[in-house]
């Protein structure tokens, strides 16, 4: 069996007819949604003490006092199941140099003219760029919201290091709340995403027009030989 | 000398208080900023200003004051080691709003040894960082007459004012998850009285009435320290915040560091103004701008959608006949 350059293990053609490949597999999808429900608790209970327009937010949880004392614990959720889905995704998110050429047609992409564009493997810069994003802001996150966790950490850091840590920690999720929106639009505006992180597959189609080298690879592995 | 109860707050501390019944002020009228509450009503009175004027030169170090205020506010601050150090408890604390800190000087002009001796707590800033940090509504309320106090209902417990004090004051209760400091007696002085360790010093070295009381007395007291030698005594009324409501006279005003490190030059951070001011506008508008352009995007432009063809070369490629490449195409 080849190795694999563009596709991890439980990656394969599922059927052929239509052909629909296995993108995720159900553990992966389950990551994928605890560390999505930690992430729009974060969003809703952080907005509501960043901004008093937003404060009524708190009402979501029972007050000011539980927005408070849950946002953090649900930052540390969110930090160890999203550290499993980085575990699992790191290494085909290194970048290619077809990641240049993508970057460079962006116009292309946002056109939708993905014919003038190269091969790619499991994923495209874009969705490179949402990864380490993530990866970075949610370590800046975690690092500065333990420093500004009162209940349990409040004599960790002294008060000059506390202002500088809440307003990266500010600035850090603004920026991550910019990501997200990238990646959900751009995962509906992309039809046919969706349902990989939600049946875990996807259609020969789909992964014809956006992941080619992706579905060649795992093309090549099932070769006519014995099934897997 | 007896409190008028027709005048809007006590002009002193060692008076008794007024005997005839009396309306209590500090209500919701009162109240010129809260937290997080950028569209208040404004106050529909105002009062005079206030301040408690703190005599470092005259302070003996009793502590008389924070025993009175303990009694006042009804605390009972936790009974700790002897470490060997003046202070009593260690630090502030949930339960103990006022500190008298020791330090001990040698004064390297007149080879004296000097004991100087200041009573910690709120300042009562006129531009309060605790309340520019605080994200929750009401939790912290400046009144007209000058005191910032913390309404405990509406604190969440968060920590913030104590990232946006410059004096180093709020304490966050670890029982009950809300932060306490002085509140100046803001219950006292809403019924005509003056603060508690005001009305229990014994050498009246703190003293209460309004704020311009209050300075012309600092500066009888400057100049009588001066004319007995300290060049450089003086008010510690620190500008950067506005002036405070609670303020000193120091025998080395020139360094105020010298009192268990009172802050140079007080003021509130930058790094907070940046994150309660450019950060919170421009990052709210630009998670608005991403929402709201990317719906837009949604609704005026065609989505990315996989074509029949697609599915077609998929199934060839995966049945082995690889689909032509077509001309001109990149592969990479």
């Amino acid at each position: 069996m080849p190795k694999r350059i563009f596709s991890q293990p439980g990656d394969h053609i599922e059927s052929r007819h239509p052909v629909t490949v296995s993108r995720y597999r159900g553990i992966t999808r389950l990551n994928h949604w605890v560390t999505a429900a930690s992430l729009i608790v974060l969003l809703l209970s952080g907005l509501a003490l960043f901004h008093p327009a937003l404060y009524f937010l708190t009402r979501l949880f029972g007050g000011g006092q539980m927005t408070r004392w849950l946002h953090p614990f649900v930052g540390v959720l969110l930090f160890f199941s999203f550290l499993l889905l980085f575990l699992q995704m790191w290494r085909l998110n290194l970048p290619r140099p077809e990641d240049r050429t993508w970057v460079s047609h962006i116009g292309e992409v946002v056109r939708g003219e993905e014919e003038k564009l190269p091969e790619l493997g499991k994923y495209n810069a874009g969705q490179k760029f949402v990864f380490w994003a993530m990866s970075v802001l949610i370590v800046v996150l975690i690092v500065s919201g333990v420093m500004i966790w009162q209940q349990y950490f409040p004599d960790l850091v002294s008060i000059p290091v506390r202002r500088w840590a809440v307003l990266i920690h500010a600035l850090a999720a603004v920026a991550i709340i910019l990501t997200f929106i990238l990646h959900v639009y751009a995962a509906i505006w992309t039809r046919g995403t969706i349902r990989a992180m939600t049946r875990g597959t996807v259609t020969g189609g789909w992964a014809w027009r956006h992941h080619r080298k992706w579905l060649r690879e795992l093309a090549g592995r099932e070769g006519g030989g014995p099934a897997e | 000398m007896t409190t008028d109860p027709n005048l809007d707050s006590p002009r002193t501390a060692v008076s008794n208080p007024p005997v005839q019944p009396m309306q209590a002020n500090l209500g919701p009228g009162d109240v010129v900023r809260a937290s997080a509450m950028p569209d208040l009503p404004p106050p529909t009175r105002e009062l005079t200003p206030v301040a408690k004027l703190i005599d470092v030169s005259k302070c003996i170090g009793c502590k008389a004051c924070q025993s009175a205020c303990a009694e006042w506010n009804d605390t009972y601050p936790e009974i700790e080691e002897n470490v060997g150090l003046y202070e009593n408890p260690h630090d502030l604390t949930p339960d103990m709003f006022t500190l008298m800190r020791f330090s001990e000087y040698e004064n390297p002009q007149t080879g004296d040894f000097e004991w100087l001796i200041r009573k910690d707590g709120c300042m009562h800033c006129a531009d309060p960082g605790c309340l520019k940090a605080c994200p929750a509504p009401g939790a912290i309320v400046q009144y007209s007459n000058g005191i910032v106090d913390f309404i405990h209902e509406n604190c969440i417990g968060c920590g913030y004012c104590v990232t946006g004090c410059p004096f180093d004051i709020p304490r966050i209760s670890q029982k009950t998850h809300v932060s306490y400091k002085c509140t100046l007696c803001s219950d006292r002085v809403a019924v005509g009285q003056g603060p508690a360790c005001a009305k229990a010093c014994p050498t009246q070295a703190i003293v209460f009435g309004t704020k311009d009381d209050m300075l012309a007395h600092a500066e009888a007291r400057v100049e009588d320290l001066k004319s007995r030698g300290y060049d450089n005594a003086g008010i510690y009324d620190p500008q950067g915040v506005g002036g405070t409501h609670v303020f000193y006279v120091l025998h080395h005003a020139d360094q105020p560091s010298l009192y268990s490190n009172l802050p140079e030059q007080p003021r509130i951070s930058p790094v907070v103004e940046g994150w309660k001011g450019v950060t919170k506008t421009l990052g709210l508008a630009a998670i608005g701008a991403a929402a709201i352009g990317s719906v837009l995007h949604g609704l005026m432009t065609r989505a990315n959608k996989v074509s029949a063809e697609d599915e077609i070369h998929a199934e060839e490629l995966v049945e082995g006949r690889e689909p032509p490449v077509p001309p001109g195409r990149e592969v990479l």
